[in-house]
């Protein structure tokens, strides 16, 4: 099925042939069952139909770890790179070629442990792409090793004792960062908002930030039980420059009207613990992007010659 | 010791000289010793210049470890090395003066222009040291003339420090001769940015320093040139591999700072833009890394520049690269290591870990320019090879190759080099992302955008397909495959030229920055009825063919590096325990050889004399058989 919806794109750019959600999936993934990263993928999926991206101009980059796996699974070009740096190659591929849609995806270990120091700057370059942490609170990969973000007194094989410290929080980091643009936060178990959420993330122009709850049954079956089970421990943030979505009302009766272009308001959201809060907490399409700033207009391979004996000029004897 | 007296001008022709400027770091030597060594390349001299730098930007003044300085050997022929020692130095004051003496620089009958201000300075602590200096280096038959020189500034400027340079300058216009509107346009063009009186008042300096020395030295040099008709281009090794960068049609160069490497993206910075490239600025090495191999990935012809602890950062990157086969140019601009070790000064120590620094069995290409010319060469064949083998290529050149001015014949530019990357052609049905030619290794590389070409690249063990696979034979066919890559293109390469006869006693064998000292240091010996010869390698890996034939017509093979090697007789070191210079290392276990080596490591490029010594030493060891 999805090659012959390929091979029909190759013949026309603007093909009026349209792309399901599924001839976005290039292979069944490989994810334990039950594992939310499978959610997220349908997710991503439907969007890619939604907004009919071409499979060839769609880059997929992600770091190492189970949710790093994903690139393997979506009918598109795919970087699966090294622990941690995910966000460099994106920007490295932005930079390149900034008519790519470019998603990137990351587990908690990869993007708040090893990979920090690059996502703190990547949300500071604003480049456009949309950066989905699938944060199942531990290392699934490595077999439940303690992660930034893992509840504090939660064992692990590292911590059998449970993490010392209070968990790293994400969606504040993030807010702490200048020019960051875009930050939201959604949930596995909660795929009509993890779509919704998606959709903004993509229609924002910069670096869209989703935090995604992520369940692991494998290894933190009980993270996130309380919520999956009683959506009346959820609150959705709701704005029409954010999400939005009806179908939800009936579920969540916990709703709260926010401006994403409040930073304080997010932010003092974001800190607060009393319940979960699934929404867009910020979001400003103004601000500046970096390969935009950076555009340069090109130069023909015969002016670079002409522009560059020019340059000899100044080192001539 | 005196003020020379006025004077009948005696002027002595000569076919080379070097000179040193000795300052306070901040005191601009480096502007005054580029002005000056351009002005000699711009008549027509060959030139060769290093720098003294200190590590800090400003240490405390007049100390001996303040002292920030150029070296400048220039002559009527090619000059291709600093050479042995100063002939003549200007030196703002005696204890920066001092340090030069302690490292044994400057010749024994070395002119030596000193500030005269100092001697009899109001600050008894200032005589008191001005005095010891002098007595400790009175060992030597230095010729000192004393010179006004700060004195001399203040009438023009109020700070000296920011006045000194131009003055000294203008000294060695004089006693050099040199073309004074030559240094007036290159004054012109360094203050460009700044209002014209600075211009104005920097040549005033220079016009007082011809005046001041026209009125009391009583000796001139001539250094004559040999007229040439080719273009020439003066420039150093930064420069050179920076233009050479994007000559080579390199549209992204991402970085983090570090010396020396750093001046590279200073130079891209100013000009990529105008030829459509840009320079990113990363948050840390293994970013730019990062960041370069996803451009490479995307279809940017993509570079990274670093020096010896970015390299470090980088590596697992590099690794990633190799695996999933992105092209990419690596420039690593060597320093003195390990750690932070001796940022500004230059070393050869990078070599093993350019060659292994990676994690698994990484192949790799690495090339080592030998003169700031190939600088420039070699970005350009760097992509070419990164390209066509989907490969890394590293660059690895030195801080003496960095920022030593040489000239040379202005490269013909080819207007194919700026050629991009991207090929965005439908794949054809059914070709795999690793179609590796199983003989070659070589696969066509497929960049998005590229319809029906979707895959996704992994570090991990991958098929033809891209799928991750831990099938015992798809990991040995990749492995294979990448090996293979490097094997071909050493098929491509020529065995490399000997300097000297083709069989002889001794073969020396160096890499990268050092040729121009060894080729003197074997010349000398030649030229006493030694039978010596020497080549210098280009290509580390994979390594230039042949080299154990032409070993096997030497009675002894040693390397010449700049790195750390164990010294024979040394306590502990035996045939045993000694290790020796990194190329030795390599060259041994390449041929079988019994591979010698003479290295060094003393933050400072080598002196053909030292070289020269160790050539005798080898040929005729002592009773203990080490270096006499
Ligand atoms: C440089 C490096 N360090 C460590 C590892 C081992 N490692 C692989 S994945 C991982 C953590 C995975 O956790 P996370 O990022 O949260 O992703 P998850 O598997 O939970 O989706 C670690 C530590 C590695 N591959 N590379
Ligand atoms: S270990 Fe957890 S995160 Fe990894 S695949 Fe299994 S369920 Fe998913
Ligand atoms: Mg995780």
């Amino acid at each position: 099925m999805s090659s012959i919806a390929i091979s029909l794109l190759d013949l026309e750019a603007d093909s009026p042939v349209c792309l399901e959600a599924d001839d976005y999936q290039k292979r069944p993934g490989k994810w334990c069952a039950g594992c939310g990263d499978f959610g997220a993928l349908n997710a991503v999926k439907r969007l890619m139909a939604k907004e009919q991206l071409q499979p060839e101009k769609t880059v997929f980059v992600s770091g190492i770890g189970c949710s790093s796996r994903f690139p393997h699974y979506v009918n598109a070009y795919g970087f699966h790179g090294i622990h941690g740096r995910a966000l460099p190659v994106a920007t490295g591929v932005k930079l390149a070629r900034p008519e790519l849609d470019v998603f990137v995806t990351m587990g908690d270990g990869d993007c708040t442990s090893i990979g920090a120091g690059h996502w703190i700057h990547a949300i500071r370059y604003n480049a456009n792409m949309v950066v989905l942490l699938l944060d199942n609170n531990i290392y699934g990969l490595t077999k439940n090793q303690t992660s930034p973000t893992t509840p504090q007194g939660y064992a692990s094989m590292t911590s059998p004792r449970g993490a010392v410290l209070p968990a790293l929080d994400p969606l504040q980091a993030t807010l702490g960062v200048s020019n960051a643009s875009f930050v939201a936060q959604t949930a596995d178990w909660v795929p009509v908002h993890m779509y919704a959420t998606m959709q903004a993330a993509y229609e924002h122009p910069g670096f869209s930030f989703v935090r995604i709850l992520q369940r692991c049954p494998k290894f933190t079956p009980d993270v996130f039980q309380k919520n999956v089970e009683n959506p009346d421990l959820t609150e959705l943030l709701v704005h029409e420059n954010g999400v939005d979505v009806p179908a939800l009302e009936q579920l969540f009766k916990a709703r709260r009207v926010h401006d994403p272009l409040n930073i304080d308001d997010a932010r003092s959201l974001a800190r607060r613990s009393d319940m979960l809060r699934l929404g867009v907490f910020f979001r400003d399409d103004s601000l500046p992007v970096y390969e935009k700033v950076r555009a340069v207009p090109k130069v023909s391979a015969e002016e670079k010659v002409a522009r560059l004996n020019k340059e000899f000029e100044r080192y001539a004897v | 010791m005196s003020t020379a007296d006025i004077k009948s001008v005696e002027c002595m022709e000569i076919p080379e000289h070097t000179v040193e400027i000795i300052t306070n770091s901040g005191e601009g030597a480096q502007k005054c010793a580029q002005i000056f060594g351009q002005t000699c390349a711009k008549m027509g001299n060959g030139v060769w210049t290093v720098e003294i730098i200190p590590a800090e930007i400003e240490p405390p003044h007049h100390t001996v470890t303040s002292t920030s300085g150029n070296i400048i050997r220039f002559g009527t022929e090619k000059i291709t090395n600093w050479g042995d020692q100063s002939k003549l130095a200007i030196a703002f004051n005696d204890q920066v003066l001092l340090s030069r003496h302690r490292l044994d620089s400057l010749k024994d009958d070395c002119i030596i222009l000193l500030d005269s201000c100092w001697q009899q300075h109001e600050d008894e602590e200032i005589r008191r040291m001005y005095e010891e200096a002098m007595d400790e280096m009175s060992t030597k038959n230095y010729r000192f003339v004393l010179v006004p020189i700060e004195e001399e500034a203040l009438k023009i400027v109020d700070n000296p420090s920011h006045g000194k340079n131009m003055f000294a300058l203008g000294m060695l216009a004089e006693i050099y001769q040199r073309d004074v509107s030559i240094i007036e346009k290159q004054i012109a063009h360094i203050f460009r940015l700044k209002p014209p009186k600075v211009t104005e008042k920097n040549i005033e300096l220079v016009k007082s320093g011809i005046a001041w020395a026209k009125e009391n030295l009583d000796f001139q040099f001539r250094i004559n040139s040999i007229p040439f008709d080719e273009e020439r281009i003066v420039m150093n090794g930064n420069q050179a591999a920076a233009i050479g960068a994007i000559a080579a049609g390199m549209e992204m160069c991402a970085m983090y700072p570090i010396t020396p490497a750093t001046s590279v993206s200073h130079e891209l910075s100013e000009i990529i833009e105008s030829y459509g490239g840009m320079v990113h600025q990363a948050e840390d090495e293994i970013a730019a890394a990062g960041v370069a191999i996803g451009a490479s990935y995307a279809g940017k012809v993509a570079l990274t520049v670093t020096s010896g602890p970015g390299m470090a950062l980088k590596t697992e990157f590099l690794a990633l690269a190799i695996m999933i086969e992105v092209p990419l140019v690596v420039l690593n601009v060597q320093r003195g290591g390990p750690s932070t070790g001796l940022p500004t000064k230059v070393e050869q120590s990078d070599l093993l870990s350019s060659l292994f620094g990676q994690p698994g069995d990484a192949p790799r290409v690495v090339i080592a320019p030998r003169t700031i010319e190939e600088c420039f060469h070699a970005m350009i064949t760097a992509r070419r090879i990164a390209e066509t083998f989907r490969c890394v290529v590293i660059v690895l050149t030195d801080a003496n190759l960095a920022t030593g001015v040489q000239q040379f014949t202005r490269p013909p530019l080819d207007v194919r080099w700026q050629q991009g990357a991207m090929d965005q052609s439908p794949v054809p049905e059914g070709l795999r992302p690793y179609e590796w030619d199983l003989e070659t290794g070589l696969s066509r590389r497929i960049i998005p955008g590229s319809p029906g070409g979707q895959h996704t690249v992994t570090g991990l063990a991958h098929d033809e397909d891209s799928l991750v696979s831990y099938h015992p034979s798809s990991n040995e066919l990749g492995m294979k495959m990448r090996s293979r890559k490097l094997a071909v293109f050493q098929s491509t390469l020529m065995p490399p030229e000997l300097h000297g006869e083709q069989e002889g006693d001794l073969l020396v064998v160096g890499w990268g920055s050092t040729e121009g000292a060894i080729v003197e240091a074997v010349d000398r010996a030649c030229s006493e009825g030694y039978k010596v010869s020497t080549c210098q390698l280009t290509f580390l890996s994979p390594l230039e063919p042949g080299l154990k034939e032409i070993f096997s017509r030497f009675k002894n093979v040693m390397t010449v590096e700049i790195n750390y090697s164990d010294t024979p007789g040394d306590p502990y070191i035996n045939e045993d325990s000694r290790r020796y210079g990194q190329l030795a290392w390599v060259l041994r276990a390449h041929t079988l050889v019994d591979v010698d080596c003479w290295t060094s490591c003393p933050g400072q490029p080598l002196r053909p004399r030292d070289i020269y010594t160790h050539i005798i030493a080898k040929l005729e060891p002592n009773e203990e058989g080490v270096a006499a």
